[in-house]
């Protein structure tokens, strides 16, 4: 039986009616047409379905839509401002950290979440805030500069 | 996944009510395993009753100088909870040593105690396990079970058990907190998870009309000497083929108590306390350490794939217990 649930995304309250067996990804893309999280594994290992849930970044596909009810998501398309793109995401472009871009959208949040809670991260912090999202393009490398480029701190170091 | 009904849960008693309703019914609150197990159609459950509202997170200090973890407490809360990084960086270290930021910003304390096994065959319901389908029987044990246990096992049963933050808590002595239909009662951690015997389809000796409420942890952190080391496959995204926590109390170099819990290699975290008391008045030397190491595997049994493990847990025992004997430990 469908139950009724109401959420805040983006900023903006939300009302939808799903079954229980509904993931909060699904909800997102499919009732919501914000298709930004993607669909990757489904399982919560590589993190392409990252949204950000009352200020945390958890794996959508592995959260009910109905245990979402009165809480507040953030996704990729939350992040621009008045159609001006979210200095993380600016750097991203910038840095040539964005290949496929299958990746970025739960990159850039596990990136904002880090920020908000750390503004001055060290690589290592850095590292470890998107060590549960997979990127089979870049190498991590011009992803890590790209945040230390947007936290404003020093450019990151090439590792052999 | 299956269909299901869906009720939240506002408090303790109501929880217990709904699910005391309902055989098939379970408990869900940050979700990571079971909605993962539901994808695969591995767990079916009828009803899922919503815990995550209850009041049972926090992390609170106890009377007695220990401290008290909810069962709701996040793994992200606690790994990072100032006074678990200070007095208890073993458990901090040994959360961080697992899963990823989104995962840990989900999963919660209760719900990592009862995690299931990752036994490939467990997970795929086109082959036999008698953890799913009790009397089947167990595809592992001829099968591809690199990852499988080398202790404590059953005919039945070869299955590991799949927590880094259990490990830990095992070596601290935790104590498991529950509630149901009779009253509360305290769960020392080495009784709560079981051995496979004839019943691997029973993984803790949590009753069906229980909850856990909390996880307290005694006084004493060994926050000075003590070390998690995790062995695996690649240094992320893989479970522990071993993993040791190491806790030492130490007068010089003179090892004065010694906790050793293994993961990765038993249905439990695994515990021996009285191969533990050979280190007690030894010193901190690679001799007595490899000693300890091979009384604790003296029992140990390989099948196959996973016989390597036997000898790579006895070396992780004796790195494990090298770094935690020094002052700063390098886990």
């Amino acid at each position: 039986m469908k139950r009724i649930i109401t959420l805040t995304v983006n900023g903006e309250p939300v009302e939808g009616a799903v079954e229980p067996n509904r993931t909060l990804l699904s909800f997102l893309r499919e009732d919501l047409g914000l298709t930004g999280a993607k669909h990757g594994c489904g399982l919560g290992d590589c993190g392409a379905c990252t949204v950000i849930l009352d200020g945390k970044p958890v794996n959508s596909c592995l959260v009910l839509a109905v245990q979402a009810d009165g809480r507040e998501v953030l996704t990729i398309e939350g992040l621009a401002d008045n159609g001006k793109l979210h200095p993380i995401q600016e750097a991203f472009i910038e840095t040539g950290a964005i290949q496929c871009g299958f990746c970025s959208p739960g990159m850039i949040l596990s990136a904002k979440a880090l920020l908000d809670e750390s503004p001055k991260p060290t690589e290592t912090e850095i590292r470890t805030a998107i060590s549960g999202n997979l990127c089979r393009c870049t190498g991590y490398q011009k992803i890590v500069e790209a945040i230390l480029a947007a936290a404003g701190t020093a450019q990151g170091k090439e590792v052999s | 996944m299956n269909s299901f009904s869906y009720t939240r849960a506002d408090d303790v008693a109501t929880a217990l009510r709904e699910v005391a309703a309902d055989g098939a019914a379970k408990f869900i609150a940050g979700g990571t395993n079971l909605i993962d197990l539901m994808k695969e159609n591995v767990e079916r459950p009828s009803r899922l009753i919503d815990i995550t509202r209850l009041t049972l997170g926090g992390i609170r200090p106890r009377s007695d100088g220990g401290l008290r973890l909810g069962a709701l407490a996040t793994n992200t809360d606690v790994a990072y909870h100032k006074e678990i990084e200070r007095r208890y960086p073993l458990l901090s270290k040994a959360i961080l040593a697992g899963a990823s930021p989104q995962l840990r910003n989900m999963a919660t304390v209760g719900g990592n105690l009862l995690q299931r096994t990752r036994c490939c065959y467990f997970y795929d319901t086109a082959t036999p396990c008698n953890k799913r389908t009790p009397g089947v029987g167990c595809s592992a044990i001829a099968g591809f079970n690199r990852a499988h246990a080398i202790l404590g096992t059953s005919a039945a049963c070869i299955a590991s058990h799949p927590s880094d933050m259990c490990v830990a808590l095992a070596a601290l002595e935790a104590v498991v907190r529950v509630t149901g239909s009779v009253g509360e009662r305290v769960v020392p951690f080495a009784a709560f998870h079981r051995l496979p015997g004839d019943t691997p389809n029973i993984d803790t000796n949590l009753q069906a009309d229980e909850i856990i409420t909390g996880v307290d942890l005694p006084a004493r952190g060994f926050a000075e000497h003590h070390a998690y080391l995790k062995i695996r496959d690649r240094a992320s995204y893989a479970f522990a083929l071993v993993s040791v926590a190491a806790a030492l109390e130490m007068d010089g170099n003179t090892i004065t108590e010694a906790r050793l819990a293994l993961g990765g290699v038993a249905h439990k975290p695994w515990r021996d306390p009285q191969t533990e008391t050979m280190l007690h008045g030894q010193s901190a030397t690679r001799e007595n350490f490899k000693r300890v190491a091979e009384a604790l595997l003296r029992d140990a049994k390989g099948f196959g794939r996973n016989r390597f493990k036997i000898e790579l847990a006895k070396l992780a025992i004796v790195r494990a217990l090298s770094q935690a004997s020094f002052k700063e430990a390098h886990s």
